[in-house]
């Protein structure tokens, strides 16, 4: 299988377990071998580049030119949907304008050719010998559960810069999560902003984002929002309850990473993907569909479920509705 | 030796703001053959043409340099009025001061010194010009007439009016176009089908007119006054000189599809005629939706046809014709939105429509016989949004023209909805509302009086949720933005040239601008006339506009067409290629590198020696050459000239900037 | 106060900063697209169409203290749209840029998010958390700002109390501070 260079990001590190053990679950099943460029640092994220254009470039160019020295010839594949952005937009500003590669070189004091191509997990995810590895690892299907699969924004726009040629309507994770048999609604906030940079210092401002995504997701009938960033998932996890208090709604909307649906449907329990670690409570959805699915299942004898779904789930804080 | 005479135009200001005409005259004084020169502020003008004509007799010139505008703008102009003096009109040379000087540059020393230069290159050629004289040739008294909408229409009764015969090639099964689809017509209101339909009746039984449908143009070969045009006929299946019209075999045939009369809002048989009015009244049989023809099954029309019309067999058909001129009206086609505007849903919301969908809602003939309903559930819509500039004024992600129907017709929508849905509101979001049309902006106020809201901006993204249209806008005039929740969107969306333009232009080998729309020759002087002789246009294939400017242009072509057609023969230019055939090694290399198929290969007896031989040559069809040149430049041994344009005098116009 | 269109001083700033972005200001004709689609629009001052117009006009001055500039989220949804594909992001990240060099911000507390975030990396190389929502609730006093996340975060295992960090956290502030040095932005 190809090998590519890692670049985990800060979140994928810290709060992003569930990103994590999911990741971790589908990379071991399928033989996934990623490799962390070593001693990796921030990509400036949303903070470098409001304060300082060369300082964004320099600190996302860092990691690749690392990636370049010591992982040579490897593309570079990150979970986070900032940290692609930040380091396409190194590689982008570097190719399009010789004299910023140079001046990054000479600010990192390294060499750096902006050579390797920045991919996402949805991008890696699409690749066909680990599409047809997780299709073949599929052991039980999610069918009937309706997911909304949101991209947010910098993974889509500017996309000269992500290289996304439909930025309203992206349909890579729609593909990758129907491999599980969850199914994806047609709906319209796929890569609204989520306001993720300012939930923290203009909460009043950005909490009208979260709400508009949970509404359309509800409006189109979805029973789970999909996201593939450590961002956008905690930005709307989080807050989905802090949102239906305050805003008087009754979201019922567990978020997953796309990886943890993968990870169910190749097998893994609820300790092994995280699904207990949620804010919103997310278990009996999975829990819920696994039943109904094995169930309708069960009647085709031809069929049946070799393992008993979630068994390896420990006990779960806050059922969903309550 | 020759006496030239140098005259330096100021066009206005236009050239002498920049050039200093005085001492580009004072120049020309001393170059050689030159006996006179001076300068004048219009030498296009009526005093500026008696100026030279009085200098020609005063001076006894016999060749005449122009430094002026292009030769495109009054080459013709100055030709005519030699013809009344001692001078050959092609003892004629064009200095171009203006385009090719005095507006592309702003250094008033340097252009100066170019246009001493342009002027001194074609007093070198004027030198060696010789006279040239027109010939004649008759003129097939006949029109061509490509696309049977309105304008098409109307270019080819005006034309058989004139007693001319004209035939109307139409590629579709009836004539009609985009006008017989509408409801109503803005400003007046009248019914659109009402005042069609009697038109294209007219057409169909005009005794001058031959109609063509379902017929292309498969090539067209000749020059103006004798042009060759293959008609295709496509296969229609069904023999419509047995055909009666009665419709029987519509109403038996089992398959269904998209009608695209309807827009897509309703369905059709596979043998159609594609609306009731239709002309010719009589169906053809869509052979990708015939079970017959696709799978060897069905044939009830072939059963139940009284007359025995249908022909499963039937075969494409060419024709070869002749005509003296040809009139181009292939219209327009609204741009796919769908693919530019994934925010607007991309067509994924049933209840999003274009413009003409509603015309067929709304129209009593439509689908739904004229009650505005959502197409999704057939419920009447109460909040109704219209935008504009969908495609259009638009360079990213459609075109950066104006389509200049769209601020009419959509204040027709908003008074048709406020008319016949009582209650009902409707929402125009627009950036400027552009009425420049005799009643028009009185229309538009009395849309507002009738209680549409406009709103100026541009709308971001159309989505829905449950069963409402969210439409998300700014109010640029409040800097707010705005939400509206609709039962329907109706989106203003961009006209542009019909398909395969590109072909037709290819084969009439006339010009596109770059929006594929079809060039005119001047765009206020010469509007519908294209760059090659005898060829016009008119109506939407030259650029978007409304049924009135469609009318008047397709009268004006006509009027065009008659201009040639009253005279039984004509003059021919005489600046075609002449092969000098004692050096022509006869390669061939010429033959087919001429556009307009004008040289052959011939026998002509020689000498090589004292012997008596017969050689091979190319000889210049002088009815067929148009003077493009092409030949010239290919010509390997030189002995091909381009009278007015001979190698020798290209030279001396070089040697006179060089040497 | 009454505006002097002819007297404007900003000019040849908003002309420098739509070169950097490579926009050209005429081309906008105010149709509102930008404004329309923007999720932040909410919460603006100045819509997104009218910083390019005052941008175009010349008064830098108003865009400068506008709070607009502070709260775009960077999305890039305005320019997806625009039908002139104006980069109105580049235009607001610039005079936010130019803004904070003349001490100009309307928006106290995205400065002072962006602040600690930015020295949080010179600290450890890498983002932390719990570092920057705790030091950004202490300096911008909303003491109890998403704390009633923080049981659940601890008792999930979502966060841990130990801090990650870059080896080479020389490197980072090398590079950190040449930036600053060579005159901020580009």
């Amino acid at each position: 299988m190809k090998s590519y260079a890692y670049f985990p990001g800060c979140s994928m590190d810290s709060t992003a377990v569930t990103y994590k053990k999911s990741f971790e679950y589908i990379a071991e099943k399928i033989g996934l071998g990623l490799k962390e460029i070593p001693d990796w640092s921030c990509c400036g994220s949303t903070a470098a580049h409001t304060k300082n254009e060369m300082m964004a470039l320099s600190l996302a160019a860092r990691n690749i030119a690392i990636a370049e020295e010591k992982l040579p010839g490897l593309d570079i594949v990150t979970p986070c949907a900032a940290c692609f952005s930040r380091l396409r937009y190194a590689n982008w500003a570097a190719r399009k304008d010789e004299t910023i590669r140079k001046e990054i070189q000479s600010v990192i004091a390294m060499e750096y050719q902006a050579k390797p191509e920045i991919l996402n997990f949805l991008d890696l995810f699409s690749e066909p010998e680990i599409r047809e590895k997780i299709t073949s690892g599929v052991k039980r299907s999610l069918k009937g559960m309706k997911v909304a699969c949101y991209y947010g924004c910098l993974m889509s726009r500017p996309r000269e810069v992500t290289g996304e040629t439909d930025p309203e309507n992206p349909m890579k994770m729609d593909e990758i999560i129907s491999l599980t048999g969850a199914e994806p609604v047609v709906w319209d906030y796929k890569t609204e902003c989520c306001g993720a940079s300012h939930q923290v210092d203009a909460p009043e401002a950005a909490r009208d984002l979260i709400d508009r995504i949970f509404r359309n997701a509800k409006a189109n009938h979805a029973d789970a929002i999909v996201t593939a960033c450590p961002l956008c998932n905690m930005n709307l996890d989080m807050r989905e309850a802090e949102i239906n208090k305050n805003f008087g709604r009754k979201y019922n909307i567990p978020v997953f990473q796309f990886t943890e649906l993968i990870a169910v449907a190749m097998g893994a329990g609820a300790a092994e993907c995280g699904i207990h670690q949620h804010f919103f409570p997310a278990f009996d959805l999975i829990n819920e569909t696994l039943k109904q699915n094995r169930e309708a299942e069960e009647k085709l004898p031809a069929a049946p479920l070799t393992e008993d779904p979630l068994k390896s789930g420990p006990v779960i804080i806050g059922k969903a509705g309550k | 030796m020759a006496r030239i005479g140098v005259f330096i135009c100021h066009c206005g200001t236009n050239i002498a703001s920049v050039v200093d005409v005085e001492k580009v005259a004072q120049a020309a004084k001393s170059m050689p053959g030159v006996a006179f020169a001076t300068d004048y502020k219009y030498m296009c003008s009526e005093p500026g043409q008696a100026m030279i004509k009085q200098a020609i007799e005063e001076h006894h010139l016999d060749r005449i340099v122009i430094g002026s505008c292009s030769p495109r703008m009054h080459e013709l102009t100055f030709r005519k009025m030699l013809k009344g003096t001692s001078v050959n009109p092609y003892m004629l040379e064009i200095a171009n001061l203006r385009e090719q000087c005095a507006w592309v540059h702003t250094d008033r020393v340097k252009a100066t010194e170019k246009a001493i230069n342009l002027v001194r290159m074609s007093v070198a050629k004027v030198g060696n010009n010789k006279p040239l004289h027109t010939s004649m040739i008759p003129i097939t008294k006949k029109a061509l007439v490509i696309g049977g909408g309105i304008a098409g229409i109307q270019a080819a009764l005006d034309i058989a009016d004139c007693g001319f015969d004209v035939t109307i090639v139409e590629k579709e099964p009836s004539i009609g176009g985009h006008m017989v689809m509408l409801d109503k017509t803005f400003p007046t209101m009248d019914c659109s089908v009402c005042i069609s339909t009697p038109k294209m009746v007219d057409a169909g039984a005009h005794p001058n007119i031959t109609l063509k449908t379902y017929c292309e143009v498969e090539s067209v070969s000749g020059y103006i006054g004798n042009f060759e045009v293959t008609i295709k006929e496509k296969t229609k299946y069904v023999n419509h000189d047995l055909c009666t019209g009665c419709g029987l075999c519509q109403t038996k045939c089992p398959t269904k599809v998209i009608s695209e009369f309807n827009q897509g809002m309703s369905k059709r048989p596979a043998i159609y005629i594609p609306f009731a009015q239709a002309v010719p009244s009589k169906p053809v049989i869509d052979e990708n939706a015939c079970l017959k023809l696709t799978k060897d099954k069905c044939g009830i029309c072939e059963k139940i046809c009284p007359l025995g019309a249908i022909n499963y067999k039937d075969e494409i058909r060419y024709t070869k014709e002749q005509f003296g001129a040809i009139v181009v009206a292939t219209g327009y086609e609204l741009a796919d939105w769908k693919k530019m505007y994934p925010e607007y849903g991309g067509g994924r919301y049933e209840d999003v429509i274009t413009g003409l969908q509603f015309e067929r809602l709304v129209n009593a003939s439509g689908p739904t016989e004229g009650h505005i309903v959502r197409p999704s559930d057939g419920k009447e819509p109460k909040d109704v949004v219209i935008v504009k500039c969908v495609g259009s004024r638009d360079p990213k992600k459609g075109k950066s023209y104006c389509s200049r129907a769209c601020c009419m017709y959509s204040a027709k929508h908003a008074h048709q909805i406020l008319d016949k849905i009582p209650g009902s509101r409707v929402y125009i979001f627009y950036m400027d509302v552009r009425t420049p049309g005799k009643g028009y902006e009185e229309f538009y106020d009395n849309t507002r009086r009738d209680g549409a809201q406009y709103i100026r901006g541009r709308v971001s993204k159309i989505y829905k949720e449950d069963d409402k249209l969210i439409v998300k806008g700014e109010d640029s005039l409040l800097g707010r933005p705005v939400t509206v929740e609709a039962d329907m969107v109706i989106l203003a969306t961009a006209m542009e040239p019909a398909p395969k333009i590109e072909e037709v232009v290819q084969k009439l080998g006339i010009s596109m601008d770059k929006d594929k729309w079809i060039q005119e020759a001047h765009p206020k002087l010469r509007p519908v006339e294209t760059q090659s002789a005898g060829i016009f246009l008119c109506g939407t294939c030259q650029g978007p506009k409304d049924i009135p400017d469609t009318v008047a242009q397709a009268s004006a072509a006509a009027a065009k067409v008659a201009a040639i057609l009253c005279h039984d023969e004509m003059e021919t230019s005489p600046m075609i290629s002449s092969v000098d055939q004692t050096k022509c090694s006869g390669c061939g290399f010429c033959v087919p590198t001429c556009p307009y198929k004008a040289i052959s290969l011939v026998e002509v007896p020689g000498r090589d020696g004292n012997r008596k031989v017969t050689k091979t040559v190319a000889q210049v069809n002088e009815g067929l050459c148009q003077g493009c040149g092409c030949c010239n430049a290919a010509c390997r041994t030189g002995c091909i000239d381009l009278k007015g344009f001979t190698n020798d005098q290209i030279l001396k116009e070089v040697d006179a900037l060089c040497l | 106060m009454e505006k002097i269109l002819n007297r404007e001083e900003g000019r040849f700033l908003a002309d420098r900063i739509a070169k950097e972005a490579d926009v050209k200001l005429y081309e906008c004709y105010q149709c509102g697209k930008c404004s329309a689609g923007c999720p932040m629009a909410g919460s603006f001052d100045l819509m997104p169409r009218q910083i390019v117009h005052l941008m175009h006009l010349g008064d830098m001055d108003s865009v400068m203290k506008s709070k607009s500039i502070w709260l775009c989220a960077s999305c890039h949804t305005c320019v997806e749209r625009c039908p002139h594909d104006i980069d109105i992001p580049t235009l607001m990240e610039k005079s936010r840029m130019e803004a904070q060099k003349r001490g100009i911000c309307a928006v106290r507390n995205v400065k002072l998010f962006n602040d600690i975030f930015t020295e949080t990396i010179r600290g450890f190389g890498k983002s932390q958390e719990v570092i920057l929502e705790g030091a950004y609730n202490v300096t911008s006093g909303r003491l109890l700002q998403d704390m009633a996340n923080v049981p659940a975060m601890l008792q999930k295992e979502i966060v841990r109390p130990e801090l990650n960090s870059v080896k080479d956290r020389d490197h980072i502030r090398d590079i950190m501070n040449k930036c600053e040095k060579g005159g901020a932005v580009r």
